[in-house]
Parts: C-alpha cells; structure tokens; sequence
C-alpha cells in the first residue's frame, strides 16, 4: 500500500504531554518537516527552554539540550561556536524569551549569531498555569493581573520580531501563525528560510509563531484559535520584519 | 625547558589553551580581566574560539552548550561574577557536563573590593549554586601551580563528568612569576554522550537536569555522589611542610599559604615547632592529609584571607581532637608574615 502521510522522522513517535487544542504540536511537526525535508536531522542539535516545550526533547528525534529558563540562545551559542557547521536551533516561549532570556535573546541576536529561533507567543506562562507573560495583551486575565493586564502598572506587551528587526545581525525576523491551513503553509516557509539561512550562514533567524493556550485562555480549541485571529493578531500583526535575502533576490 | 616571565591571569590562559580548551566564554572583571584579554589574543591562532558574552549568566551558559557539544570548555570571573555564575553551574553540575571555571577571587560580599580575598572558599566548596552537588575545586598557590593545575582540572572534569573550579585570588592572578608550560600530558577521553549530532547513526543525545519523578532525580543525584565519594578516598592533595614533628600547624591555601610558610620558618628560628599543611584541593577536603599532619600537633591555626572559612572543615578533619585556632585578614587584606609569626608563638607558648 503506498504511504501517503506519514510522521517525520525526526519527530519521535510518542504521546505528547501538550494539552489538547494547543498550537505546540503542530510548530513541532513544521519544524520536523523542515528538518526531514532538508535531511539535516543528523546534524540538528535542539534546544528547549523551561516553560511547557522543557520537555521537547523526548519528542525531537535530533540531539537535545534542555537549558536554563531563557539561557536557550546562550546555550545555542556554544554550540553552535564548539560546532559551526551542525545545525542549531531553539525552541522558546514568550516568558522564557522575552522575559528573563530577554538579554541572551537580544545578544545572539546582534551577533548574528547563526542559530535558528522559534519563538512561540501564546500570551501567557502556560507550564506555571497561566500568569502574565511578557506579550500578554493589555486588559488580558491571568492569573497575576486578575482584574485584566493594566498597563499603567503592568506595562506593555513587547513585540519581539519588531524590535530584533533593528539589528544588523539578524537575517530573518518573521511573525506567523498557526491558526488555519493558509497560515501554517507559511510557517513552514518561514522555518524552512530560517533552517536555510543558518544552511548559508546568513546570521540570527527567529520565526515568531502566534499560538494558543486553551487551557490557560479558559478557552476550548476552536474558541481559543478566534481569539488568536480577533486579539492577537491586531496587536501582533503577521508578516516579515526584516529578511536580508528579500534584497537579494530583487 | 624554556622559562618565561609570566602573570598569573595570562598563565591561566595559556595553559587553558595547551589543556586543549576550545571555548572560552569570557566577562570583563576586575582582577582576572588579562585572562580574557589573553584569549581575544591568542585563542583564535590557536583553533579555538573566544567569545565576549553579554553577561556572566550567557558566558556560563555558552560554556553549557559547548561543553554539551563535546568540547573543552571554560570560563573565568571573579567573586561578583561566580555569583551570577551559579545558577548555570548547578545545571552544569546536574547535566554531568565537565568544564572549567576561573574564580580570581576579589574582597566581599556585594561589589566589595578589587583586591585579593578568599572569601569565596564556603560558596566554592559548599553552596555554588541550588541543589546536592560538588565542584572539584582547586587551589593553587603559584603561576606555575595555576598552569599544572588547569591541565588536571580539565583531565578530571572530563572523567568524573563535573564542572572543576581553580579557586584563585587577586594575588595569585596578579603577580608575575617565572613558568614552564610542560609538555601536555592531558588526556582527552571519548564523550559519547555529546550532542554533537547523532550522525543518523545512533539514538538521540540528550543533554538535561529536569526529572519530575522524585526516584529518578534521586538516583541522578545518588549516582553522582558515588562519583564524589571516589573522588574523596582517591583524589584530596595537600602539601605538607615541616609536619613531621609540628607542634603547631599552620593551615592554608592559596596565596595565603605562602605567607604561612614564611611565618613557619620564622617560628622555627624562634624555637617553636612550626609546620604547615596546604590543602590544595579544597574540594573534596584532605582530611586525611591534616589528621597524618596534625599527629603530633597541639594546636591547629587556620590562616585565611576571610573570616574563617575553612576553619569547621579542619575542625571535622581532626573531629575536635586538636584545639583549632584561627587568624586572617579580609576584605581584601594580605596578612603579614609578622601577623601569623605572632599568633603562632602565641599559641606556641614562646615569650
């Protein structure tokens, strides 16, 4: 019987503990995809943050490190500098990246340091059951703003890919979302530019993927991806910051 | 073998490199920054890599991740900077990654001082960070020790798979001496566990710390100390010098114990049986060592740069059997050889 659809092979086969209606499973599936398609798995090391993807590498096939809440592109760093020619990549939320791994993120970033990140914003700490994360929206619930994010206390959300985009290390600084066929299709477009910019040693990529947290959100699945397109993607629109091989081809 | 005039930083570097270091992660601080400034210059000639991280947290991380990736890893700080340095040495500690670390102590707590203390000896041997681990600790008291004893710290962190720490200070990072770099007898052993990419050819690597299952955490941690309790039957040093028939031995390490050393001979003249015993690990503790040292002793003096760090670990050597006395300057003192001389004709009962 011809196969017609089929795991990656570098994505383990095995139960994961994301909980149902979460975005986590298929950025997986895009970035293992990628991997497979560009048959560097042997040549992949992947590292994952504290926050709910600690635990990615019991799902990536490729070599894993598990580093230190936001140390990720520090990590990433070492490796990539120990081995120059594998493939590195990081796996973060918004809390770990944005927050306490705010300065590794930035630096990796201007140093053009030749990793790939993928950024996962889903607006809120979902491993810790749902505080305010560094991209929670104004007026949004959680656990630590109960009356609603106020911004005259709280502050305001970061909008990372902006921010990156202004530095001359980075090559890749793209938003993208996980909430319709359409918009996966571009995902992996974006992680495969970025898997390939680190192929060509172009600098620092991040692939931002909109997300959601049904469960911290108080939301079920189909709820929680309206929320996504109606509040997240006004404040945090889709689209390429900064792509230096956009010049390139013109 | 050709001898060079050498500061103690710079020695550290050199003999990194010849170690076969290939990662430095490095964060300017005062007083072991010629450290840094030495592998900017040399270690890119040498095939390595030097890299100025953003903060002491990303330097101790790189070393993380290139020391995941299988190679010789190391950084360097001083007091403030180790503090920092912490939180990723207890996950080094609890990948079970080898490297190493640089500590040219400075006066404390908080930014303190720039000038040589020791007052980091309980946070080196006992708390570097949260969690049941140990760090093989070193304590040089000589450029030329430094060079010897960064060859060896890389060669054990890579066979008991844990981070080694050369506890040094101000003084020691400082000062020019003549040295030889003797020919490497570093060995470099297989790492099999590295994430260096499996090559299609063998099940994914993992590096981590993270066990939710208590029994599982528990046997990591269980497992690892049984490599720590080789480490404290087979692997303490200390030198000793004039112990034999010491009545009073003088205890110390690192710069310290070489002013010790000139208030032992100086007590000598004076009539007082003087000895002195320099631990050089520090971690794991040469109780045996003290305890054959102390055989004739009637007291004990411990001589630190710090208010008296290392003096319960002596007192547990001998388990209370010799009165343990101590003297020390801090905040970035050095104390005189005339001090310790005075304490111990003190103690020695002389006029």
């Amino acid at each position: 019987m011809a196969v017609v659809f089929e795991k990656p092979h570098s994505l383990c086969d095995v139960s994961m503990h994301y909980c149902p209606g979460c975005t986590h499973g298929i950025v997986h599936r895009l970035i293992c995809e990628v991997i497979d398609e560009m048959g560097i798995e042997g040549d992949t090391i992947g590292i994952c943050p504290v926050g709910c993807s600690v635990m990615a590498y019991d799902y990536f096939n490729c070599d894993m490190i598990e580093a230190p809440h936001g140390r990720a592109p520090a990590v990433a760093t070492g490796v990539k500098r120990a081995l120059p020619d594998k493939y590195v990549f990081t796996y973060q939320g918004d809390g770990d990246l944005a927050a306490i791994g705010t300065c590794e993120t930035v630096h990796s970033a201007t140093r053009g340091e030749n990793i790939v990140i993928i950024f996962i914003n889903n607006t809120i700490y979902g491993m810790t059951g749902g505080q305010m994360a560094p991209t929670t929206l104004p007026g949004q619930v959680t656990q630590t703003t109960p009356f609603g994010r106020d911004t005259s206390v709280a502050g305001f959300p970061i909008r990372v890919c902006e921010m990156l985009s202004t530095l001359d290390g980075v090559a890749l600084a793209q938003r993208v979302s996980v909430d319709s066929v359409p918009n996966i299709k571009t995902a992996k477009k974006a992680i495969r530019k970025a898997f390939e910019n680190q192929k060509e040693k172009r600098g620092f990529s991040i692939v931002e993927v909109l997300s959601t947290c049904p469960t911290n959100w108080g939301l079920d699945p189909i709820e929680a991806l309206e929320r996504l397109r109606k509040d997240m993607i006004p404040y945090f629109p889709l689209g390429v910051y900064k792509d230096i091989t956009a010049k390139e081809d013109k | 073998m050709e001898r060079n005039l050498m500061k103690g930083n710079e020695a550290l570097a050199e003999a990194a490199i010849r170690a076969g270091c290939k990662c430095f992660f490095g964060y300017p601080i005062t007083p072991q920054t010629e450290l840094s400034a030495y592998m900017a210059k040399r270690m890119a000639k040498a095939g390595g890599v030097f890299l100025q991280a953003e903060s002491e947290v990303a330097a101790i991380n790189m070393v993380l991740g290139a020391a995941s990736a299988g190679v010789r890893a190391m950084t360097s700080s001083s007091s403030p900077g180790i503090s920092l340095k912490s939180e990723g040495i207890s996950y080094i500690a609890a990948s079970d990654l080898p490297c190493v670390i640089i500590n040219v102590q400075r006066g404390g707590p908080g930014l303190g001082g720039i000038q040589p203390s020791q007052a980091d000896y309980l946070q080196a041997t006992k708390g570097l960070g949260h969690g049941d681990f140990q760090v093989l600790v070193y304590a040089p008291s000589s450029v030329q020790e430094m060079i010897n004893l960064l060859t060896k710290a890389f060669d054990m962190a890579d066979e008991f798979r844990m981070p080694a720490m050369i506890l040094a200070d101000g003084l020691l990072g400082q000062m020019m001496e003549p040295v030889e770099f003797p020919e490497a007898k570093t060995h470099q052993i297989p790492k099999p566990w590295a994430t260096n990419g499996t090559g299609m050819k063998r099940k994914h690597n993992i590096i981590n710390s993270l066990y939710l299952t208590p029994e599982e955490l528990e046997k990591t941690v269980l497992d690892r100390y049984k490599r720590y309790e080789v480490l404290e039957n087979e692997h303490t040093e200390a030198e000793t010098y004039l112990t034999e028939d010491a009545e009073i031995l003088v205890a110390a390490y690192g710069a310290t114990a070489r002013v010790a050393k000139s208030a032992v001979i100086k007590a000598r003249e004076a009539g007082v049986k003087a000895g002195l015993i320099r631990p050089i690990t520090l971690w794991p503790f040469p109780k045996k060592e003290i305890v054959k040292a102390s055989e004739n002793a009637k007291h004990i003096l411990v001589t630190e740069m710090n208010m008296g760090q290392m003096v319960d670990d002596v007192k547990l050597a001998v388990e209370c059997r010799v009165p343990v006395s101590f003297f020390g300057r801090t905040g970035g003192m050095v104390p005189k050889p005339s001090e310790i001389l005075d304490k111990i004709l003190e103690l020695g009962g002389a006029e």
